[in-house]
């Protein structure tokens, strides 16, 4: 039972950090129905900031809570501006073109960011700051979930909750439903179609530099290359939740970090990613819109 | 017609060549020197080529072998077994005494049933193979690198031996490189019937934790990990050992043994073992061979050159050692006399494989390897 107990919090963290990155896709995917692929590398370039400015600060010898705070911040702004911008340099120019276009687009800014990275700073790994420090009250439970994991649920948890509510109860979060509903219709109506686009990049941006932050503090290294394969994870996530749907991607995130998690421990680590596929065609075969999405006109 | 009378020209006067120039230099030492000297692989033989050139002439200049000059007969095989066979045969039809060579063990594979059948001693600077010491089929076969098992059989001796567990965990990392390395680790363990194997899996690269695999360690029992695979992984791992609050120890390999992996890993990274290859950075041999070498040739050595230096003189020296170029006598000085090289002073052992050449152990100490003594 303890083992279990143990697997089944291994596969809460890894959920969460799937589900934070997950929900970047599947907002953007609800309302302009486009795969971002660069969202991956947006959550690399979070962790770059994060780790620049800490490393600046710690030089200057700040104190830890307020350089957790400033690189927080600092990587939420700067990735958030990456996302504005690869939003309308990369994608708004193709708003008309066929589908296939902005995703091959999407495609290509996820390499260029890749490659942008490694040459301005380093092909190396770094090593990422310790950003959390381990809570004495966690010390007896630390071998279960340690203060990282913890702090892991509980901002997936905000963020979720805190997405939420700004999709049902806020002005921006009224546009976006209308624009995720029709965007032609929306525009009629006056809204400005453009700014909420640009605004779901900008949260799901600044969700994915969260995601960066607290990975990168988990795991304790950085490299160009780490938004490919959490991307794809994150990817699967929403699919398999539903992709367009936020507590699908939460759900989605989880599903598959448990499903891992349990696979790695009771089965063998060889097969996780085996075990993680074969879930999701599974689950497609039955629910083709995944697990809490909308089985509407189908996209692409 | 007269292309026949041509081709037959030719062939008589190539006899000719062939038969004033064994008779030329009979009382020569031949050494043959065998391996890519063109194509993609040249840059993994030509090395070797150069390191013989340095030691013949270096004992040339000294009055040779037992009195007699030594000569170089340089062949090339392209790496390629079908040819390295011609390469043998060549060699042998010139007369050669010992070889070395061949660079990559395909070729080398290929070409010793034709030097066993000569009676002729090869020695390889590079070619890694386990099975061609270790199969027992080419007593002729000696090499001066350790063969690609020798370095898991390093760490689970260490392990077993030096810090005693019984219980130990494999992991690697999918990858060629680690998981031939923990494949070896765990065969063995198994046959030491000291230990066992009490968890074998691999991890996937690049995920975003490993927990449930550490926590699977944990529940295996294990006393110790042996990790198959580079640095990354390695110290992810390793920093999700310790955050689980798990302090078994750890112990990997030459991929490890890096001093990224004590950046990134940190103070997570202190009491680690890992196995690399000897430091011969401290035996005067080594650094004259490289300062020999770039004083001909202007340039740093490339691949194996030390290896290839170490293996032209410890072929040389078991001939002078035997006084003879006769097969069982050169074989019997190579494992009985010792002889100072660039990678220690190296004799070899009853199935060929240098002794004293090959890995160490070292572990983290403040922050940097050190070896373990």
């Amino acid at each position: 039972m303890e083992y279990f107990i143990e697997l089944f919090f291994s596969g809460l963290t890894r959920g969460s950090i799937y589900a934070l990155i997950a929900l970047g896709y599947t907002m953007v995917y609800g309302i302009i129905g486009l795969i971002n692929f660069a969202h991956g590398d947006i959550y690399m370039i979070g962790a770059f900031t994060a780790f620049i400015i800490a490393t600046a600060l710690s030089i200057f010898g700040f104190p830890l809570l307020s350089i957790v705070i400033l690189a927080a911040l600092a990587a939420v702004i700067w990735s958030s501006a990456y996302g504005y911008t690869i939003e309308k340099l990369a994608y708004k120019p193709l708003r008309h073109a066929p589908r296939l276009s902005p995703l091959i687009s999407a495609i290509g800014m996820s390499i260029f960011l890749q490659n942008y990275v490694l040459l301005a700073q380093t092909s190396d790994f770094l090593a990422f700051p310790e950003l959390i420090p381990d809570l004495e009250f966690m010390e007896p439970v630390a071998h279960v979930v340690g203060t990282t994991d913890l702090v892991i649920l509980v901002t997936t948890a905000m963020a979720m909750l805190g997405l939420t509510l700004i999709i049902k109860f806020t002005r921006i979060g009224k546009a976006m439903r209308a624009t995720a509903q029709d965007r032609t219709m929306a525009m009629l109506v006056g809204i400005n179609v453009d700014r909420v686009i640009s605004m779901t990049f900008i949260i799901g941006s600044a969700l994915a530099a969260i995601g960066g932050i607290l990975i990168a503090s988990h795991i304790g290294q950085i490299n160009f290359y780490i938004g490919f394969i959490a991307g794809i994870k994150a990817f699967t996530a929403a699919v398999l939740g539903g992709i367009g749907s936020i507590p699908g991607a939460v759900l989605g995130g989880f599903v598959l970090g448990l499903t891992e998690s349990f696979a790695t421990g009771y089965v063998s680590s060889d097969y996780e990613d085996v075990f993680a596929f074969a879930l999701l065609v599974t689950i497609l075969i039955f629910k083709p819109s995944g697990l809490l999405g909308r089985s509407d006109i189908q996209k692409v | 017609m007269k292309t026949r009378m041509r081709g037959s020209i030719v062939a008589v006067s190539i006899g000719l060549m062939l038969g004033l120039g064994g008779a030329a230099y009979a009382d020569t030492i031949k050494l043959g020197v065998a391996g890519p000297h063109s194509g993609d692989l040249a840059s993994y033989g030509i090395p070797t080529v150069k390191a013989a050139e340095l030691v013949v002439k270096k004992i040339n200049a000294n009055g040779g072998v037992n009195g007699k000059q030594v000569e170089l007969l340089i062949e090339d095989d392209v790496c390629k077994p079908e040819i390295a066979t011609n390469t043998a045969t060549k060699l042998i039809s010139d007369g050669v005494d010992v070889v070395l060579g061949h660079i990559c063990s395909g070729a080398t594979k290929a070409a010793l049933p034709i030097y066993k059948n000569a009676g002729i001693v090869v020695m390889s600077p590079s070619a890694t193979n386990p099975a061609l010491t270790q199969s027992g089929d080419y007593p002729n076969f000696y090499r001066t690198i350790a063969s690609d098992d020798a370095q898991a059989r390093k760490e689970v001796d260490f392990a077993i031996d030096v810090l005693g567990f019984k219980k130990i965990a494999v992991l690697h990392d999918k990858g060629d490189y680690g998981k031939g390395l923990a494949e070896f680790a765990r065969q063995f363990i198994e046959e030491s019937k000291k230990a066992e194997v009490v968890l074998y899996e691999g991890v996937t690269p690049g995920a975003v934790d490993y927990s449930a695999v550490v926590q699977k360690i944990r529940r295996s029992g294990a006393e110790a990990v042996i990790f198959g695979g580079y640095h990354p992984e390695a110290s992810k791992v390793v920093s999700q050992m310790r955050k689980k609050r798990m302090k078994i120890t750890f112990i990997s390999d030459d991929g490890v043994k890096d001093d990224t992996f004590i950046k990134v890993a940190g103070k997570d990274a202190e009491g680690v073992y890992a196995s690399g290859p000897q430091d011969n950075s401290k035996n005067p041999l080594s650094n004259s061979a490289i300062a020999d070498h770039k004083a001909a040739y202007n340039e740093d050595p490339g691949a194996f050159f030390e290896n290839a230096y170490a293996a032209a003189l410890a072929l040389l020296n078991a001939i002078e050692q035997a006084d003879s170029t006769e097969y069982e006598a050169i074989r019997k000085a190579l494992q009985e006399h010792k002889t100072m090289t660039p990678v220690g002073n190296i004799n070899f052992d009853s199935k060929g494989d240098a002794v004293g050449v090959g890995f160490a152990m070292y572990q983290v100490k403040n922050g940097q390897y050190v070896e373990v003594k």
